[in-house]
């Protein structure tokens, strides 16, 4: 039996079309060893939601750089949750300030990548936290 | 069977699972395609093949959309390549598909080679069988950017698009072998650039010089304009999709379609034998050590490999020797 690929999807929700960021890491997941979908800018958290579920990943990637990260990246988590999809887990990434952190991870956001981490640090993060066998 | 009712009532997360496993190679997966394979077979199968950036996943986009308005249900399988370095990859196809991503009659699915050379995944056969038993009306399958020689889609698609684009070489590249050869229909894409009218004449003149037998099918050759122009792209894509339909129908009425499903029948048995047999026999030598001590006679020269393949034949496949 082949071993289990873990699928990460990256997305950008909203009104952001500053995605260097997502395209790096991406890259830098496929480099790991994932398989990545890339889904673009301007993504709705329903399209994001919906696209995870159609692609099966273990992991979505947010990022967010318009400021409007405490009201989609949530919606995105919510979504998952009422579609039955909760085991999928959610981080984000971008412009966010200290004091929003507890407040995402309140809301479901698994962890937080600000500008200046090592990409390694957020692969090393995916392969401890994400395991694609456990999940329902 | 829980898992096979629930893909025969389109439930769209237990059919991305079960793709999952089927790419896992997770044994429980084969259970549910026995189950779900007397429900295949009604959906038209449409490939669609071409170089990379020539705008197969765009095309795909517009296609979706004309099934859409014709009330079909769709479902989109999306190849893109794995890389031999790190067994990672980025599916970037549905980027171009995402204003389809929240209805629920289309089911886009991103799918990495892992290995296949073909152009293909190994899972798309039992990837499409789930999507055909969701009761989708149309499956389009995107290849991976094909070259010369990633022909395989023929084998799953009752009609295969091959999309050119202006540009990519003189006259002798359209009379090679191998992928000019396998398209139903051709699209110029990008058809508003240098060199379009010339590449037309050129395929309409392979098209011509090939020996098609009376009452045979003649691949059409369409162009397909900026789709920065949504009304020009509109149009060109309505001519495609109702050419799309015409094949198939083409097909019916003259009973080729029997003849495709022989070919795609044959090699899913193909592929299932190589599953069924020559897997386990690989295990079982890696298992055992014999691979290993195999290799070393190789490499030491103390045999050669036609000869220990006999060998395993004769020890494995009690019966055919």
């Amino acid at each position: 039996m082949a071993k289990r690929k873990i699928r990460v999807m990256v997305a950008k929700p909203g009104l952001d079309g500053h995605d260097r960021g997502a395209r790096v890491l991406a890259r830098c997941f496929r480099d790991a060893g994932f398989e990545v979908i890339y889904t673009g800018c301007h993504q709705t958290p329903a399209q994001i939601a919906a696209s995870a579920i159609q692609e099966d990943v273990d992991l979505v990637g947010l990022s967010c750089l318009s400021g409007a990260h405490r009201y989609l990246f949530p919606q995105v988590v919510n979504l998952l949750k009422e579609k039955g999809a909760d085991d999928i887990t959610v981080i984000g990434g971008g412009i966010i300030p200290n004091q929003d952190f507890q407040k995402l991870y309140d809301a479901g956001i698994k962890a937080i990548f600000v500008p200046g981490t090592t990409l390694d640090t957020i692969v090393n993060w995916v392969n401890k936290n994400v395991k694609p066998v456990e999940r329902k | 069977m829980e898992r096979g009712d629930k893909i025969k009532a389109g439930d769209v997360r237990t059919a991305s699972r079960l793709i999952r496993d089927i790419e896992d190679s997770i044994p429980e997966a084969k259970a549910t395609i026995k189950h779900i394979f007397p429900y295949t077979g009604k959906a038209q199968v449409v490939g669609i093949t071409g170089s990379p950036g020539a705008g197969k996943s765009t095309i795909v986009d517009g296609l979706i959309e004309t099934s859409r308005k014709k009330e079909q249900t769709v479902g989109v399988l999306a190849v893109d390549p794995t890389s031999p370095f790190t067994g990672g990859a980025t599916l970037g196809d549905r980027i171009r598909m995402q204003r389809h991503s929240e209805d629920i009659g289309v089911f886009i699915r991103s799918l990495a080679t892992r290995g296949s050379l073909g152009g293909l995944s190994k899972a798309v056969g039992d990837a499409i069988h789930v999507m055909d038993a969701m009761g989708k009306d149309v499956i389009f399958v995107e290849t991976v950017g094909t070259g010369q020689q990633e022909v395989e889609i023929i084998h799953y698609a009752h009609t295969v698009i091959v999309v050119l684009v202006p540009g990519m070489g003189d006259e002798i590249q359209a009379i090679k072998a191998g992928i000019m050869e396998i398209a139903d229909i051709f699209v110029i894409n990008k058809a508003d650039r240098d060199g379009a009218q010339k590449l037309q004449r050129e395929l309409m003149t392979m098209i011509e010089m090939s020996h098609i037998p009376p009452g045979g099918w003649k691949p059409p050759v369409l162009t397909i304009r900026n789709s920065f122009k949504p009304e020009e792209f509109e149009q060109d894509l309505r001519t495609l999709s109702a050419k799309v339909r015409e094949h198939y129908d083409f097909l019916i009425s003259s009973d080729l379609i029997g003849d495709r499903q022989k070919r795609k029948r044959l090699h899913e048995l193909n592929e299932a034998i190589r599953f069924s047999i020559l897997e386990p026999v690989l295990e079982m030598l890696v298992k055992t050590g014999e691979l290993d001590s195999m290799v070393e006679k190789l490499v030491k020269k103390e045999s050669d490999p036609a000869s220990l393949a006999e060998e395993i034949a004769k020890k494995y496949l009690q019966g055919c020797f």
